[in-house]
């Protein structure tokens, strides 16, 4: 029998090979593929989140464990989708036009992908147009925004504009992220939320899609 | 000890310089804007700030070089000379110097993640190998490896610097966890210092992240982990965001208050980081030549 608690414990340490192989084990003995993924891989990757924020994971943890988690749903995602199953939820995330920092970006990109999102990253210095594309294209339900930079923040307003001047505001929400953003900030340029870190950002998803 | 490092640190701890992007910023750069092709354009300003470090006191000047590698370097700003650039950097900061203080050249982090896999080891250390082969042929005394948060891009780094063969400091960012006292990575000031210290660093310490009584206890657990002299440049306290425009909050007064304690805890070479003008300079200075 796959032991279910080290496939969490894989996932909780970043054991990628680890968690492959329980998963592939738990798969082949017949267990549901939408109960591994939310009874075991995404407490899991809560658990890390909540390690985190209490100061004793770090940036490392985070990006192994994430791993973990990738090389599960990988295993899972095929018969998810074969069965007509949607997942949590379809991100579309980037750093803003004029802005090259992606660090953050890519940890929160990580940390979303590990909640069970789908997530497409257009990666640094992506414009307006591109974030309203790629929502339509991915069918997108939330769009994520990064700036590290007082003076590259700014553009986060023109994408809401454009979104708003696309039609496609009323169906997707939108949080920010980032060095100089704030809740505040957030508010003033019609944004749906701030996450202040990785976690909170995948609290604030759940909470922003009801999920 | 290298030569250079022995006959500064021979009357006692030295004062080094503080913040540039700030500096340049009050000059007129507008933020979020690379202050290193300032090298180029605005060379008079450049060089008044390294100038002003100088009258302040500072024995040891950086370079507007912080950033300028090659990886950090990306679309839009595409094809510039980076050697060129580095070279410009050490040449105004010289020349500020006129004899009256060392030039340390500054090397900082590539802004990108090795365990992500955004960048490979060996972009790392043809990025960094190029940078500092720019500065110590422009004249460098010795190059400061600064701001880094992540240890093995620090190493990489470093052996790339000390390919030249001049002395190199390495000064790391310690702002997290629950103490803020590791890396961004979850280095403790005992790793860093065992790490670096066993790869051969001539200087090691710390750098922004934390307001001068944060880096108290973290200089005091480097100096205990080597025998290398410690370096320590802490920010004007923490960044305070308000409508989007970025403010320190910390006081020279209240920076140069500290400076005993910051001696007692070991530190060697001490300046400031991001919000530090040449009048935390001058009361530093002032701070280090009073008796113990």
């Amino acid at each position: 029998m796959a032991d279910l608690q080290k496939l969490y414990d894989a996932i909780l340490n970043g054991s990628h090979k680890t968690a492959r192989e329980i998963t592939q084990e738990a798969l082949a003995e017949g267990n549901d593929p939408q109960a591994l993924v939310n009874d075991v891989m995404i407490p899991a990757m809560n658990e890390v989140g909540r390690r985190y924020e209490a100061g004793d994971y770090f940036v490392p943890e985070i990006l192994i464990a994430a791993r973990a988690m990738k090389a599960s749903l990988e295993l899972i995602r095929p018969l998810l989708t074969e069965r007509g199953a949607e997942p949590v939820g379809r991100v579309v995330i980037g750093t803003v036009q004029g802005d090259l920092h992606d660090i953050g970006k890519n940890i929160v990109s990580a940390m979303l992908e590990g909640a069970g999102y789908v997530v497409t990253d257009l990666g640094v210095d992506v414009s307006p147009d591109r974030f309203v594309s790629a929502t339509r294209e991915n069918n997108a339900s939330l769009v994520a925004l990064s700036a590290l930079l007082t003076t590259t923040m700014g553009s986060m307003k023109n994408v809401i504009a454009a979104l708003e001047a696309s039609g496609l505001r009323g169906t997707v929400k939108v949080m920010i992220g980032g060095a100089p953003t704030t809740q505040k900030y957030a508010l003033d340029i019609g944004a749906d939320g701030y996450g202040a870190n990785a976690n909170s950002a995948v609290a604030l998803a759940h909470q922003l899609l009801g999920t | 000890m290298h030569p250079t490092l022995a006959s500064l640190l021979s009357s006692g701890p030295v004062v080094t310089d503080g913040a540039w992007g700030t500096q340049l910023q009050a000059l007129g750069l507008e933020a979020g804007l690379r202050p290193d092709t300032w090298n180029f354009t605005h060379p008079d300003r450049v060089r008044e700030v390294a100038a002003r470090y100088v009258r302040a006191g500072s024995r040891v000047i950086l370079t507007n070089t912080f950033r300028s590698n090659r990886i950090a370097f990306t679309s839009p700003e595409g094809s510039i000379d980076i050697a060129a650039l580095n070279a410009a950097g050490v040449a105004l900061s010289r020349e500020a110097a006129g004899g009256q203080a060392k030039v340390f050249a500054s090397i900082g982090p590539s802004g990108k993640m090795l365990m992500s896999g955004d960048v490979t080891e060996s972009d790392l250390e043809a990025a960094f190998s190029e940078q500092a082969r720019a500065l110590a042929a422009a004249g460098a005394d010795g190059l400061v490896v600064e701001t880094m948060s992540d240890l093995f891009e620090a190493l990489i780094a470093l052996k790339a610097a000390k390919g030249t063969g001049l002395p190199v400091v390495v000064s790391m960012v310690f702002d997290s966890g629950k103490e803020k006292d590791r890396t961004m990575m979850g280095a403790t000031p005992e790793k860093v210092a065992e790490t670096l210290t066993g790869a051969g660093a001539d200087v090691i310490g710390a750098n922004c992240g934390l307001g001068i009584e944060g880096y108290i206890p973290v200089c005091e657990r480097l100096k205990k982990a080597t025998a290398l002299p410690i370096w320590i440049k802490p920010n004007a306290g923490l960044p305070q965001i308000e409508d989007g425009r970025v403010s320190y909050r910390t006081t020279a007064e209240e920076f140069a208050s500290m400076v005993p304690a910051l001696r007692s805890a070991g530190a060697d070479f001490i300046g400031g980081c991001c919000g530090t003008t040449p009048d935390f300079i001058t009361k530093v200075a002032a701070a280090l030549s009073k008796p113990q």
